[in-house]
């Protein structure tokens, strides 16, 4: 099965993308593979504004009709805005994972975490070695 | 990966990835396929929402091939089943009538739930669970000695769950002729047959439907016939959403060997009455209820956002009080439910425990939902 993976994201292994702005502000979501193995989404537990996250940490949890599963913030920053969209309409991810379905915003602590990230390419081939 | 996997009961021991006679079609028309209870079954076909949606409002479903019917001949069965089985045979009184029961050790735990068919006086039909089948027949094959009674899994059978309130009405054309009419007069709980197809009006989803067992080959033209009159094929995701809402019990998450009909909310499906009869587990389930104080089982009612799932704990107070058994979203009620079994003395508002956090839950009698209709106030 294949998945739409936008070429401008970085990714993780454990299916969050990042998108980065001039500010250094990051968008985090989870993929749209990640969204389709879940299936329908019906509860996001957000992270709390203010929040210092570091790399790795959960700071998320995304439940489908079928199972509960954490995000893991990709880079270590501040939280600086959450998706509130989700907390009524958590299936917007199912809808469109990268855009409209993305789930917080942090502020970079250090930049050169985006380095250990993959690019659409590795991260497409994770995915697909992913699948059973 | 972080994702959990999909939790549904899976017991130890058994060879994995077995596929039903309708793999293969699963896959061509889509599906999402998971290991189930050493299966490969399909977990949805693009939308459990949906699926669940479908079978409340029109008609779904289900392959059920992996359950095992199992066939039990001579002239003793009947004597035989009042001894195996907590629920009473003896109120089967007309063919095709179908009655739900325990099987229990003599120590009162549940070994497995089934419904056992009433087909002539020396010929009864009873439906098992996928994952407890091996452990089911051994058990019943050791009972059975020193009975007058043949136990025949019948392998060779496929299973076909149609469900919904338009699920009769899909299915009948696609029955064989000489079924179509007694399959369409059945009674509730009831079945029919004719050659080695077999129609019963039963399901586990809370909606009226059939349950039609036939020959393993004739399984994949069935679905695919089924899906072109308007039947949505469903995955085991919303099977359970479906069965959890209309507060049916999942054997290995609801109740298990270690616990009783009386504490899994099934004392309604024990017979203690007459007297006489002396099932096996009889003596156990009597001292439990003599003995009283018995964990109670009780639907559960999630009164913010948030998603109950199985093991969560339960607190009245500061008290630890129980344990959820199997919880989710239910689609119906948008809200979120569970079954759990707690102490006798637990009031009605309790905390859960889901991640640390202590959210406020009620107790709801149920079902949950029944014949597409809310049966509680959310």
């Amino acid at each position: 099965m294949s998945n739409d993976v936008p070429t401008d994201l970085r990714y993780t292994k454990s299916h969050e993308w990042v998108r980065v702005d001039d500010e250094g502000i990051a968008t985090i979501g989870i993929t749209d593979h990640a969204q389709e193995l879940l299936g329908d989404l019906v509860f996001v537990e957000l992270p709390e504004v203010g929040s210092e996250l570091g790399a790795g940490a959960e700071c998320a949890v995304v439940e489908s009709v079928k199972a509960a599963s954490d995000v893991f913030s990709p880079l270590t920053g501040e939280v600086i805005e959450v998706n509130e969209v989700l907390a009524d309409a958590p299936e917007t991810i199912n809808q469109d994972a990268y855009e409209d379905g993305w789930i917080f915003r942090i502020r970079m602590a250090d930049p050169d975490e985006l380095d250990a990230l993959m690019d659409a390419d590795s991260y497409a081939e994770h995915s697909e070695s992913d699948e059973d | 990966m972080p994702y959990r996997p999909f939790v549904l009961p899976q017991l130890p021991g058994y060879a994995m990835d077995k596929k039903t006679v309708l793999n293969e079609t699963h896959r061509e028309m889509g599906a999402r396929m998971v290991p189930f209870g050493g299966w490969d079954m399909p977990v949805h076909y693009g939308s459990q929402l949906d699926e669940h949606h479908a079978v409340r409002r029109d008609a779904g479903m289900f392959d059920v091939c992996h359950m095992t019917v199992v066939d039990l001949r001579g002239a003793a069965v009947r004597p035989f089943l009042r001894r195996l089985l907590a629920n009473d045979v003896d109120k089967l009184k007309v063919a095709g009538k179908a009655l739900y029961s325990c099987m229990l050790q003599a120590d009162g735990g549940i070994i497995d739930d089934l419904i056992v068919y009433f087909l002539t006086d020396d010929w009864f039909r009873m439906v098992v669970n996928a994952a407890t089948t091996e452990k089911d027949l051994a058990w019943i094959k050791e009972q059975a000695k020193g009975f007058e009674v043949t136990v025949e899994p019948r392998f060779d059978l496929g299973m076909i769950a149609v469900q919904g309130p338009q699920a009769r009405s899909r299915a009948e054309a696609l029955l064989p002729q000489a079924l179509r009419a007694p399959a369409m007069a059945l009674k509730p709980f009831s079945a029919a047959y004719a050659g080695e197809w077999f129609v019963g009006r039963t399901g586990y989803t809370g909606e009226d439907g059939f349950e039609l067992m036939l020959p393993e080959d004739d399984a994949p033209g069935l679905w695919r016939a089924l899906a072109e009159a308007g039947v949505r094929p469903c995955g085991l995701g919303a099977r359970d959403t479906l069965r959890l809402e209309a507060g049916m019990n999942l054997y290995g998450s609801d109740m298990d060997e270690s616990q009783s009909p009386l504490t899994s909310g099934l004392t309604w499906t024990v017979a203690f009455e007459p007297d006489e009869r002396d099932f096996i587990g009889r003596s156990a389930l009597e001292n439990q209820r003599s003995a009283g104080s018995l964990a109670r089982f009780t639907g559960l009612l999630l009164e913010g956002k948030g998603i109950l799932r199985g093991h969560q704990r339960l607190f009245d107070g500061e008290r630890e009080v129980g344990e959820t058994t199997s919880g989710g979203f239910s689609p119906t009620l948008e809200r979120s439910i569970a079954m759990a079994r707690v102490a006798a003395d637990a009031g009605e508002q309790l905390t859960v425990d889901i991640r640390g956090k202590r959210l406020p839950v009620r107790r709801v009698k149920m079902p949950f939902v029944r014949n597409g209709k809310p049966c509680i106030e959310t």
